[in-house]
């Protein structure tokens, strides 16, 4: 049974509409991201979910019941917020306890509770401490300790990682991944960062401008966006967008090489949007017949260590291949590279996936 | 920045400078309280007497034996009552205007544009209002009275405050649990403690100080401290050991209030000036 149910909800703020028809189910137990741009509509959605927006239209309901109209402190969610919302003038054992104290819980359940919190999230340690006193990794788990002390139906994280920096994010990344597989709660987690949404979730939903735009397995929809907004808004670097005329027999590329038609897409002609992923380019060996094969001259190297970026125009089109390391060791070098017609995508016009 | 430790000379001339500053401004609350310990020779006496001969109290005894003192007695009640209500009134308008821009986005601009009115310019039609109410030399008429004087002034400076503190705070203790009157109480009122010390303490000490509608609005039930002074000030003579002790006398409350205070007001109007 799903446990969040949420049914064409619309936001409007004055004139400009925030949300513009969603429909979504998150089973029981399920970690869902929400994913997208800046201004897609994704935190005010978990906002609203939450009770601290209201809706326009639809509805959301949880466990069946629909929450509409419960205050905030009705509808029994926990909720992390990017910037911790720690009380300063609390410590860290009282600040995880708020929730429980604003119930009126007996004192020995708190004190149970909050220990086996801060046991879980390791700040055992910290818990007489003020929240100044705290390091940002420290803070941030506070703030998720204040939220699973709470018997809460659904857990809500908007943005938790975007105040830390990068090492301690991919650290708290994963001890979330952990927490979330130990304690099994619904869990909606709003981010802007696609590996967090690639890496974290059991399903991705990809906001663009108040609607969902795909929703998914995360792998899945990496290896078949529905449209050229995902496929460009998932993996880094970014998909490259080739424009290609297409005939019965292949593509024509704007510098006028061929490719043959993808193996996974309807039999479009015209003018369409090739998608191929830096991934999907490698090192081309003796020619054979039907392959995908690039001619290209490389105008920038970019080596990370374990990959190297090279860079290469096709027309116009600036194009990113992602080869193994010391494949090519400056630009200028001309190379042949294999196209993997197995895994592109082919978007029309509209930016559909044709398939 | 860090200033480098002062050494030698500079500290030395830095301490002189302090204490030029510190006598020029002291002298007037020495003089003041060294005339109330003074017999009346010596208050007249040429050349001054810096120090009296001998300490004595005749001057404030007769504050306390003609019953003068009860006036600060009124003076406490009415600013402290006044000061209550305007800073618990004031700080859920300015909750409600900071929060839910209740009125609009230039309410808290038209409530304090009510400072600005001159008070000498509201004198007579608030007198005929107290006199058809009949709240002249009442109480219950002052305490209304400075907590419509300084209900803009705390609102003013409680809707600063409050636009500081965060809102995912209050949001977090929405979804904890807590009903909005609650985050009121358990989530703003504590992180704007300092803010809401620093504005009592000047909501206080303008009633304290408040003199022209005093005098106007009341006769002999509840004269304030400032009006009582004033009595002393006589056509053919000033009694000046009467205003000394006075003075002294009602200087004390402010003192005790603003020591108690001074770390929250420090931080209070520091926090106020650099926010705006």
């Amino acid at each position: 049974m799903s446990q969040l149910e949420i049914t064409g909800l619309r936001k409007h703020y004055g004139s400009f509409e925030a949300l513009k028809g969603i429909d979504l189910s998150v089973p029981e137990g399920e970690f869902c991201v929400f994913v997208g741009p800046s201004g897609c509509g994704k935190s005010t959605l978990l906002r609203t979910i939450a009770g601290l927006e209201e809706s326009s239209h639809g509805t959301i309901a949880i466990d069946g019941e629909v929450v509409n109209d419960l205050r905030p402190r009705d509808r029994n969610i926990a909720m992390v917020f990017q910037n911790y919302a720690l009380y300063p003038y609390l410590s860290v054992f009282e600040n995880i306890a708020f929730g429980l104290r604003a119930r009126r819980v007996a004192d020995a359940e708190v004190n149970r509770r909050v220990g086996e919190a801060a046991e879980m999230l390791g700040i055992t340690p910290l818990l007489d401490r003020q929240p100044r006193q705290l390091s940002g990794g420290q803070r941030q788990r506070v703030a998720i300790g204040r939220a699973v002390v709470r018997d809460a139906r659904l857990f809500l994280f908007d943005e938790p990682l975007s105040n830390l920096d990068a090492q301690l994010r991919d650290g708290m990344r994963a001890e979330i991944k952990r927490l979330h597989g130990e304690i099994g709660k619904t869990t909606i987690y709003v981010t802007h960062d696609q590996i967090e949404a690639m890496t974290l979730a059991d399903r991705i939903v990809l906001l663009r401008e108040g609607r969902i735009e795909q929703e998914g397995a995360p792998l899945d929809m990496f290896e078949r966006p529905r449209t050229r907004f995902v496929a460009g808004f998932l993996g880094s670097p970014q998909m490259n967008f080739l424009p290609v005329e297409a005939g019965a027999d292949g593509l024509v590329l704007a510098d006028g090489q061929r490719l043959p038609r993808p193996l996974n897409a309807s039999g479009a002609t015209g003018s369409l949007v090739l998608g191929v992923r830096p991934e999907h380019f490698s090192r081309a060996g003796e020619p054979v017949a039907g392959e995908g094969r690039l001619d290209i001259l490389v105008d920038l190297v970019q080596p990370t260590g374990t990959r190297t970026y090279a860079q290469f125009r096709v027309g116009a089109q600036e194009v990113t291949a992602e080869l193994p390391a010391h494949s090519v060791e400056a630009p200028g070098a001309r190379l042949a590279l294999a196209v993997d017609m197995a895994r592109v995508s082919l978007f029309d016009a509209d930016g559909i996936a044709l398939r | 920045m860090r200033l480098r430790p002062e050494r030698g000379l500079g500290l030395v001339l830095r301490f002189i400078l302090a204490l030029v500053v510190l006598v020029f401004f002291l002298f007037p609350i020495y003089w003041l309280a060294i005339i109330s310990f003074k017999t009346p020779d010596e208050i007249f006496s040429f050349p001054p007497v810096w120090w009296p001969e001998a300490i004595q109290f005749a001057n404030y005894a007769v504050l306390f034996k003609d019953g003068d003192v009860e006036t600060i007695g009124n003076s406490l009640f009415i600013a402290g009552a006044s000061t209550l209500v305007a800073t618990l009134l004031g700080t859920m308008c300015a909750y409600s205007i900071a929060r839910f821009r209740t009125g609009g986005n230039m309410f808290s601009d038209w409530i304090i544009s009510n400072r600005m009115i001159p008070p000498i310019v509201i004198v007579f039609p608030i007198f005929l209002l107290f006199v058809a109410l009949g709240l002249v030399d009442t109480y219950i008429g002052l305490i209304m009275l400075y907590t419509a004087f300084n209900l803009p002034y705390v609102i003013w400076m409680m809707r600063g405050y409050i636009q500081d503190v965060p809102v995912e705070l209050e949001e977090a203790a929405l979804v904890d649990g807590l009903t909005r009157f609650e985050v009121f109480r358990k989530v703003v009122l504590p992180m704007v403690r300092g803010g809401l010390f620093a504005t009592a303490v000047f909501t206080f000490v303008f009633a304290w100080n408040e003199f022209i509608f005093a005098l106007v609005l009341t006769r002999n039930e509840v004269t304030t401290f400032p009006v009582q002074v004033t009595h002393y000030f006589g056509g053919q003579s000033n009694l000046w050991a009467k205003i000394a002790a006075m003075s002294v006398l009602g200087t004390v409350p402010i003192f005790i209030v603003v020591a108690f205070l001074q770390r929250f007001l420090v931080r209070g109007i520091s926090l106020g000036a650099v926010k705006g």
